[in-house]
Protein backbone atom coordinates (compact mmCIF):
# COMPACT_ATOMS: atom_id res chain seq x y z
CA UNK A 1 0.00 0.00 0.00
CA UNK A 2 2.36 2.33 0.88
CA UNK A 3 4.53 2.10 -2.57
CA UNK A 4 1.04 2.46 -4.47
CA UNK A 5 0.54 5.90 -2.21
CA UNK A 6 4.00 6.69 -3.22
CA UNK A 7 3.90 6.60 -6.82
CA UNK A 8 0.32 8.04 -6.80
CA UNK A 9 1.74 11.26 -5.13
CA UNK A 10 4.86 11.03 -7.51
CA UNK A 11 2.54 10.78 -10.44
CA UNK A 12 0.76 13.83 -9.19
CA UNK A 13 3.56 15.82 -8.65
CA UNK A 14 4.66 15.38 -12.08
CA UNK A 15 1.23 16.66 -13.34
CA UNK A 16 1.60 19.77 -11.17
CA UNK A 17 4.99 20.48 -13.10
CA UNK A 18 3.04 20.40 -16.18
CA UNK A 19 1.30 23.36 -14.55
CA UNK A 20 4.10 24.94 -13.19
CA UNK A 21 5.26 24.80 -16.76
CA UNK A 22 1.93 26.37 -18.07
CA UNK A 23 1.64 29.32 -15.63
CA UNK A 24 5.33 30.02 -15.86
CA UNK A 25 5.07 30.79 -19.45
CA UNK A 26 2.00 33.57 -18.48
CA UNK A 27 4.87 34.46 -15.67
CA UNK A 28 7.94 35.16 -18.35
CA UNK A 29 4.99 37.26 -20.74
CA UNK A 30 4.16 39.17 -17.69
CA UNK A 31 7.76 39.71 -16.73
CA UNK A 32 8.59 41.09 -20.01
CA UNK A 33 5.93 43.60 -20.80
CA UNK A 34 6.39 44.47 -17.11
CA UNK A 35 10.47 45.54 -18.19
CA UNK A 36 9.39 47.19 -21.36
CA UNK A 37 5.99 49.08 -20.13
CA UNK A 38 6.35 49.55 -16.81
CA UNK A 39 4.76 52.80 -16.05
CA UNK A 40 1.24 50.82 -18.28
CA UNK A 41 1.94 48.02 -15.11
CA UNK A 42 2.06 50.92 -12.22
CA UNK A 43 -0.84 52.44 -13.83
CA UNK A 44 -2.94 49.09 -13.76
CA UNK A 45 -2.34 48.18 -10.92
CA UNK A 46 -3.38 50.79 -8.95
CA UNK A 47 -6.90 50.07 -10.15
CA UNK A 48 -6.62 46.98 -8.27
CA UNK A 49 -8.17 46.92 -4.35
CA UNK A 50 -5.54 46.05 -2.07
CA UNK A 51 -7.90 45.50 0.60
CA UNK A 52 -9.67 42.50 -1.39
CA UNK A 53 -6.75 40.92 -2.70
CA UNK A 54 -5.02 40.90 0.66
CA UNK A 55 -8.47 39.40 2.55
CA UNK A 56 -8.66 36.88 -0.53
CA UNK A 57 -4.50 35.55 -0.08
CA UNK A 58 -5.79 35.36 3.42
CA UNK A 59 -9.14 33.26 2.76
CA UNK A 60 -6.66 31.04 0.66
CA UNK A 61 -3.75 30.46 2.83
CA UNK A 62 -6.81 29.31 5.45
CA UNK A 63 -8.30 27.21 2.85
CA UNK A 64 -4.90 25.43 2.49
CA UNK A 65 -5.20 25.45 6.38
CA UNK A 66 -8.30 23.18 6.19
CA UNK A 67 -7.09 21.01 3.62
CA UNK A 68 -4.05 20.45 4.92
CA UNK A 69 -6.12 18.90 7.95
CA UNK A 70 -8.75 17.03 5.62
CA UNK A 71 -5.97 15.04 4.32
CA UNK A 72 -4.67 14.75 8.51
CA UNK A 73 -7.66 13.38 9.47
CA UNK A 74 -7.73 11.08 6.45
CA UNK A 75 -4.08 9.60 7.81
CA UNK A 76 -5.62 9.01 11.48
CA UNK A 77 -8.64 7.62 9.50
CA UNK A 78 -11.51 9.84 11.31
CA UNK A 79 -14.14 10.01 8.49
CA UNK A 80 -16.41 13.09 10.29
CA UNK A 81 -13.49 14.96 10.67
CA UNK A 82 -12.28 14.47 6.64
CA UNK A 83 -15.97 15.60 5.43
CA UNK A 84 -15.46 18.62 7.57
CA UNK A 85 -12.70 20.32 6.47
CA UNK A 86 -13.28 19.35 2.97
CA UNK A 87 -16.78 21.52 3.50
CA UNK A 88 -14.85 24.53 4.94
CA UNK A 89 -12.21 24.34 2.28
CA UNK A 90 -14.78 24.60 -0.30
CA UNK A 91 -16.71 27.40 1.57
CA UNK A 92 -13.40 29.39 1.55
CA UNK A 93 -12.87 28.29 -1.88
CA UNK A 94 -16.26 29.79 -2.69
CA UNK A 95 -15.29 33.00 -0.80
CA UNK A 96 -12.62 33.18 -2.84
CA UNK A 97 -14.00 33.06 -5.97
CA UNK A 98 -16.82 35.71 -4.81
CA UNK A 99 -14.76 38.18 -3.94
CA UNK A 100 -13.41 37.94 -7.62
CA UNK A 101 -16.46 38.33 -8.25
CA UNK A 102 -16.90 41.41 -6.78
CA UNK A 103 -13.33 42.54 -8.24
CA UNK A 104 -14.38 41.40 -11.75
CA UNK A 105 -17.40 43.36 -11.96
CA UNK A 106 -16.07 46.50 -10.77
CA UNK A 107 -13.06 46.40 -13.18
CA UNK A 108 -16.09 45.56 -15.96
CA UNK A 109 -17.90 48.70 -14.63
CA UNK A 110 -15.08 50.87 -14.95
CA UNK A 111 -14.04 50.10 -18.75
CA UNK A 112 -10.97 47.89 -17.61
CA UNK A 113 -11.89 44.82 -19.57
CA UNK A 114 -9.79 44.83 -22.85
CA UNK A 115 -11.37 45.11 -25.68
CA UNK A 116 -13.80 47.86 -27.50
CA UNK A 117 -15.06 49.76 -24.00
CA UNK A 118 -11.46 49.30 -22.65
CA UNK A 119 -10.95 53.63 -21.91
CA UNK A 120 -8.48 55.45 -19.36
CA UNK A 121 -12.20 56.88 -17.89
CA UNK A 122 -13.87 55.20 -15.13
CA UNK A 123 -17.51 54.31 -14.67
CA UNK A 124 -18.36 58.45 -14.02
CA UNK A 125 -16.41 59.54 -16.85
CA UNK A 126 -13.48 60.76 -14.58
CA UNK A 127 -9.76 60.28 -16.19
CA UNK A 128 -7.81 57.68 -14.57
CA UNK A 129 -4.83 59.10 -15.20
CA UNK A 130 -3.82 56.58 -16.74
CA UNK A 131 -0.20 57.65 -19.11
CA UNK A 132 -0.67 55.07 -21.71
CA UNK A 133 -3.80 53.49 -22.19
CA UNK A 134 -3.07 50.94 -24.88
CA UNK A 135 -0.02 49.18 -22.74
CA UNK A 136 -2.42 49.45 -19.08
CA UNK A 137 -4.50 47.52 -21.62
CA UNK A 138 -2.01 44.81 -22.03
CA UNK A 139 -1.75 44.61 -18.09
CA UNK A 140 -5.51 43.83 -17.89
CA UNK A 141 -5.32 41.67 -20.94
CA UNK A 142 -2.09 39.96 -18.41
CA UNK A 143 -4.18 40.29 -15.18
CA UNK A 144 -7.53 38.51 -16.58
CA UNK A 145 -5.62 35.86 -18.66
CA UNK A 146 -3.15 34.93 -15.03
CA UNK A 147 -6.29 35.72 -12.41
CA UNK A 148 -9.17 33.42 -14.95
CA UNK A 149 -6.99 30.84 -15.10
CA UNK A 150 -6.18 30.80 -11.63
CA UNK A 151 -10.15 31.04 -10.60
CA UNK A 152 -10.61 28.34 -13.28
CA UNK A 153 -8.13 26.22 -11.67
CA UNK A 154 -10.17 27.12 -8.07
CA UNK A 155 -13.24 26.15 -9.82
CA UNK A 156 -12.21 22.68 -10.92
CA UNK A 157 -10.67 22.09 -7.52
CA UNK A 158 -14.22 22.85 -6.10
CA UNK A 159 -15.70 20.50 -8.42
CA UNK A 160 -13.12 17.83 -6.85
CA UNK A 161 -13.78 19.02 -3.70
CA UNK A 162 -17.68 17.81 -3.81
CA UNK A 163 -16.60 14.56 -5.51
CA UNK A 164 -14.28 13.84 -1.88
CA UNK A 165 -16.88 14.87 -0.02
CA UNK A 166 -19.52 12.13 -1.70
CA UNK A 167 -16.87 9.43 -1.96
CA UNK A 168 -15.80 10.00 2.23
CA UNK A 169 -19.73 10.52 3.17
CA UNK A 170 -19.78 7.04 0.84
CA UNK A 171 -17.00 5.67 3.17
CA UNK A 172 -14.85 5.14 0.32
CA UNK A 173 -11.32 6.21 2.00
CA UNK A 174 -9.90 4.94 5.00
CA UNK A 175 -6.46 5.09 6.49
CA UNK A 176 -4.80 2.61 4.41
CA UNK A 177 -6.01 3.89 1.45
CA UNK A 178 -7.17 8.02 0.79
CA UNK A 179 -4.28 9.03 -2.29
CA UNK A 180 -7.35 10.62 -3.67
CA UNK A 181 -7.66 13.45 -0.75
CA UNK A 182 -3.98 13.76 -0.60
CA UNK A 183 -3.72 14.56 -4.14
CA UNK A 184 -6.28 17.08 -4.37
CA UNK A 185 -4.65 18.44 -1.63
CA UNK A 186 -1.57 18.64 -3.46
CA UNK A 187 -3.45 20.44 -6.28
CA UNK A 188 -5.26 22.66 -4.06
CA UNK A 189 -1.79 23.80 -2.19
CA UNK A 190 -0.73 24.22 -5.82
CA UNK A 191 -3.42 27.03 -6.63
CA UNK A 192 -2.63 28.82 -3.23
CA UNK A 193 0.98 29.00 -4.22
CA UNK A 194 0.19 30.54 -7.75
CA UNK A 195 -2.01 32.86 -5.83
CA UNK A 196 0.69 33.81 -3.18
CA UNK A 197 2.65 35.08 -6.64
CA UNK A 198 -0.35 36.61 -8.26
CA UNK A 199 -1.13 39.18 -5.55
CA UNK A 200 2.13 40.46 -4.95
CA UNK A 201 2.95 41.16 -8.91
CA UNK A 202 -0.45 42.31 -9.86
CA UNK A 203 -1.78 43.95 -6.60
CA UNK A 204 1.21 45.73 -5.22
CA UNK A 205 3.19 47.36 -7.95
CA UNK A 206 5.03 49.76 -5.61
CA UNK A 207 1.92 52.80 -4.89
CA UNK A 208 4.41 55.53 -4.60
CA UNK A 209 6.09 54.68 -8.00
CA UNK A 210 5.03 57.00 -10.29
CA UNK A 211 7.73 57.70 -12.77
CA UNK B 1 7.56 18.17 17.96
CA UNK B 2 7.08 15.94 21.04
CA UNK B 3 7.44 12.54 19.04
CA UNK B 4 7.13 11.56 15.08
CA UNK B 5 3.84 10.01 14.18
CA UNK B 6 3.01 7.78 11.10
CA UNK B 7 0.01 6.36 9.35
CA UNK B 8 -1.14 2.86 8.64
CA UNK B 9 0.87 3.29 5.74
CA UNK B 10 3.99 4.34 7.30
CA UNK B 11 3.36 7.81 5.93
CA UNK B 12 5.06 10.89 8.23
CA UNK B 13 2.18 12.46 9.56
CA UNK B 14 2.43 16.33 10.47
CA UNK B 15 1.18 17.37 13.73
CA UNK B 16 -2.05 19.98 13.62
CA UNK B 17 -0.09 22.38 15.98
CA UNK B 18 2.62 22.41 13.14
CA UNK B 19 -0.30 23.25 10.65
CA UNK B 20 -1.06 26.05 12.10
CA UNK B 21 1.65 27.66 13.06
CA UNK B 22 2.64 27.53 9.26
CA UNK B 23 -0.48 28.96 8.64
CA UNK B 24 0.12 31.82 10.84
CA UNK B 25 3.48 32.16 9.67
CA UNK B 26 2.09 32.76 5.72
CA UNK B 27 -0.76 35.09 7.53
CA UNK B 28 2.24 37.27 9.27
CA UNK B 29 4.21 37.33 5.75
CA UNK B 30 0.97 38.87 3.92
CA UNK B 31 0.41 41.16 6.05
CA UNK B 32 4.24 42.33 5.93
CA UNK B 33 4.20 41.90 1.80
CA UNK B 34 1.06 44.61 1.89
CA UNK B 35 3.05 46.98 4.73
CA UNK B 36 6.58 46.58 2.45
CA UNK B 37 4.68 47.40 -1.07
CA UNK B 38 3.87 50.94 0.85
CA UNK B 39 7.02 51.66 1.69
CA UNK B 40 9.54 53.36 -0.97
CA UNK B 41 12.49 51.12 -1.72
CA UNK B 42 12.93 51.69 -5.21
CA UNK B 43 14.85 48.73 -7.00
CA UNK B 44 14.00 46.63 -3.92
CA UNK B 45 10.30 46.79 -3.67
CA UNK B 46 9.56 43.64 -6.62
CA UNK B 47 12.89 42.12 -4.90
CA UNK B 48 10.92 42.28 -1.06
CA UNK B 49 7.74 41.38 -2.61
CA UNK B 50 9.34 37.93 -4.46
CA UNK B 51 11.40 37.19 -1.71
CA UNK B 52 8.44 36.81 0.62
CA UNK B 53 6.05 35.23 -1.72
CA UNK B 54 8.99 32.36 -2.27
CA UNK B 55 9.32 32.35 1.29
CA UNK B 56 5.61 31.49 1.67
CA UNK B 57 5.84 28.82 -1.47
CA UNK B 58 8.61 27.50 -0.28
CA UNK B 59 6.35 27.00 3.49
CA UNK B 60 3.87 25.48 1.81
CA UNK B 61 6.04 23.09 -0.38
CA UNK B 62 7.59 21.73 2.69
CA UNK B 63 4.87 21.68 4.79
CA UNK B 64 1.44 21.65 3.59
CA UNK B 65 2.57 19.39 0.87
CA UNK B 66 4.70 16.80 2.61
CA UNK B 67 7.62 17.83 0.52
CA UNK B 68 9.82 17.73 3.28
CA UNK B 69 8.75 14.32 4.21
CA UNK B 70 8.26 12.80 0.69
CA UNK B 71 10.85 10.14 -0.57
CA UNK B 72 14.06 12.04 -2.36
CA UNK B 73 13.29 10.65 -6.13
CA UNK B 74 10.19 13.27 -5.73
CA UNK B 75 12.04 16.14 -3.97
CA UNK B 76 14.82 15.93 -6.89
CA UNK B 77 12.27 15.85 -9.44
CA UNK B 78 10.32 19.09 -7.87
CA UNK B 79 13.74 20.71 -7.78
CA UNK B 80 14.34 19.42 -11.80
CA UNK B 81 11.13 21.41 -12.31
CA UNK B 82 12.29 24.61 -10.59
CA UNK B 83 15.58 24.45 -12.36
CA UNK B 84 13.42 24.21 -15.92
CA UNK B 85 11.19 27.23 -14.61
CA UNK B 86 14.19 29.19 -14.09
CA UNK B 87 15.83 28.29 -17.56
CA UNK B 88 11.77 29.48 -19.08
CA UNK B 89 12.00 32.47 -17.08
CA UNK B 90 15.87 33.48 -16.64
CA UNK B 91 17.10 32.89 -20.33
CA UNK B 92 14.12 34.54 -21.78
CA UNK B 93 15.24 37.51 -19.39
CA UNK B 94 18.58 37.69 -20.79
CA UNK B 95 17.56 37.93 -24.12
CA UNK B 96 14.95 41.05 -23.49
CA UNK B 97 17.23 42.63 -21.28
CA UNK B 98 20.70 42.12 -23.61
CA UNK B 99 18.62 43.30 -26.16
CA UNK B 100 19.10 47.41 -25.46
CA UNK B 101 23.03 46.84 -25.22
CA UNK B 102 24.05 47.22 -28.80
CA UNK B 103 22.67 49.54 -31.22
CA UNK B 104 21.90 48.27 -34.51
CA UNK B 105 24.51 48.08 -36.82
CA UNK B 106 22.24 49.95 -39.76
CA UNK B 107 21.57 52.74 -36.85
Amino acid sequence: MGQQRETATFGMWIFLITEIMFFGGMFAAYLIYRLSYYQAWVDGSQRMDITLGAINTAVLIFSSLTMAMAVHSAQTGKRNLIIIFLILTLVLGTTFLGIKAVEYHDHWKNHEVPGQYFSGLDAEGHDKGWHDVAHTSLYFALYFAMTGMHATHMIIGAGLLIWLIIATYKGKFTENYFSPVENVGLYWHFVDIVWIYLFPLLYLISKKHSG
Amino acid sequence: MAHEEHSASGEHIVSPKLYVGIFLFLMVMTALTVYAASVELHAWNPVVALVIATMKATTVILFFMHVKYSTRMTQIVILGALFFLFLLLGLTLTDYLSRAWMSYPSH
